[in-house]
């Protein structure tokens, strides 16, 4: 089950915390992978560790130009063939709406759903021809439930959701599906830091009781991504301890 | 028939899965051939393929007719 050998894929944001739990999961499946991350050097790391016969393709998705560029890119250098995206880049510019500015909206609509669309729009061209395609998004439990101080965050995630549901129902009939897995709290750098009083309260919302892992994401898009997959679509598969239940 | 006219013809036929005498130059890939939005989307992919020729929205969205394709096809191919 859940076999991705012969595969290709295109991972955006791949050198990050979730995206490289989901570059792990989905070169551990089989999968040949176009890495694509903002830093050129950690990218080239990370690849290097993946080992295998993977490529690293840096890309700054804030720039429209090269991101119409990277699938062709990730085409060229995968053989030719794309069969998975998976949308996962995302920046926070986390702010209170009265006190937002406008390219701290701007840069993350830009980067978390602007580049996804467009990413899509390329990839559905060698996805049709190959009567085959999966396409998963990296939402969050936010673009749910909103958070305050993320308006633009959890516009972005949400926006994504009702993209991939419009999408799903346009090319449900060329086999090509589209999802969107949206992570609650992760452990990461980012949750590591926390003050314990602060990580304990989050705990309190979580009746798994612990915050979730990396491992945790990538298996759920290895799923989505896979052929057994192939009757799920237009979906959410909300991977969060409990947390909010959808 | 010209040669542009048997190469889209043949297109059409492989991708809307229609029998060869229902393609007549007059067809409207939608009303007679049974052809949706998407595939029609799919036909210009492949026109632009076979022939080396990049149909913009604009004019793609004008062809309705086998015969429109063949037409704008003999007319920009290089």
């Amino acid at each position: 089950m859940f076999d991705l050998s012969g595969m290709t894929a295109l991972v955006t944001g791949a050198s990050g915390g979730i995206g490289s739990s989901i570059a792990q999961a989905l070169a551990g499946q089989g999968a040949r992978l176009a890495l694509s991350g903002s830093n050129a050097d950690k990218l080239e790391a990370f690849r290097a560790s993946l080992g295998g016969d993977h490529v690293a393709l840096p890309c700054d998705l804030s720039d429209a130009a090269s991101v119409d560029a990277l699938v062709p890119r990730a085409v060229e250098a995968l053989g030719g063939r794309l069969d998975i995206l998976v949308n996962n880049a995302g920046v926070t510019r986390d702010n209170l709406a009265m006190r937002m500015k406008d390219d701290e909206w701007d840069q993350v609509i830009r980067v978390n759903l602007e580049a996804a669309f467009r990413l899509v729009r390329a990839a559905a061209k060698p996805m049709m021809k190959a009567r085959f395609g999966r396409v998963v998004s990296i939402t969050s439990v936010v673009g749910t439930t909103g958070n305050p101080g993320q308006a633009n965050y959890a516009a972005s995630k949400a926006g994504l959701v009702g993209m991939s549901k419009a999408l799903a129902q346009e090319l449900a009939s060329r086999n090509i599906t589209v999802n969107c897995v949206a992570p609650g709290f992760i452990r990461s750098a980012m949750t590591d830091v926390l003050p314990d009083a602060q990580k304990n309260a989050l705990l309190t919302r979580i009746p798994a009781g612990d915050l979730g892992r990396g491992e945790d994401i990538g298996a759920a898009v290895v799923y989505l991504a896979s052929r057994e997959a192939g009757y799920v679509t237009g979906q959410t598969l909300h991977v969060n301890g409990g947390m909010a239940m959808i | 028939m010209s040669e542009t006219a048997d190469r889209v013809k043949k297109i059409v036929v492989e991708h809307l899965g229609v029998e060869a005498d229902k393609v007549t130059e007059d067809a409207s890939f939608i009303d007679d051939l049974g052809a949706d939005s998407l595939d029609i989307v799919e036909l210009v992919m492949a026109f632009e393929e076979e022939f080396g020729v990049e149909i913009p929205d604009d004019a793609a969205e004008k062809i309705t007719t086998v015969k429109d394709a063949i037409s704008y096809i003999d007319e920009h191919k290089g």
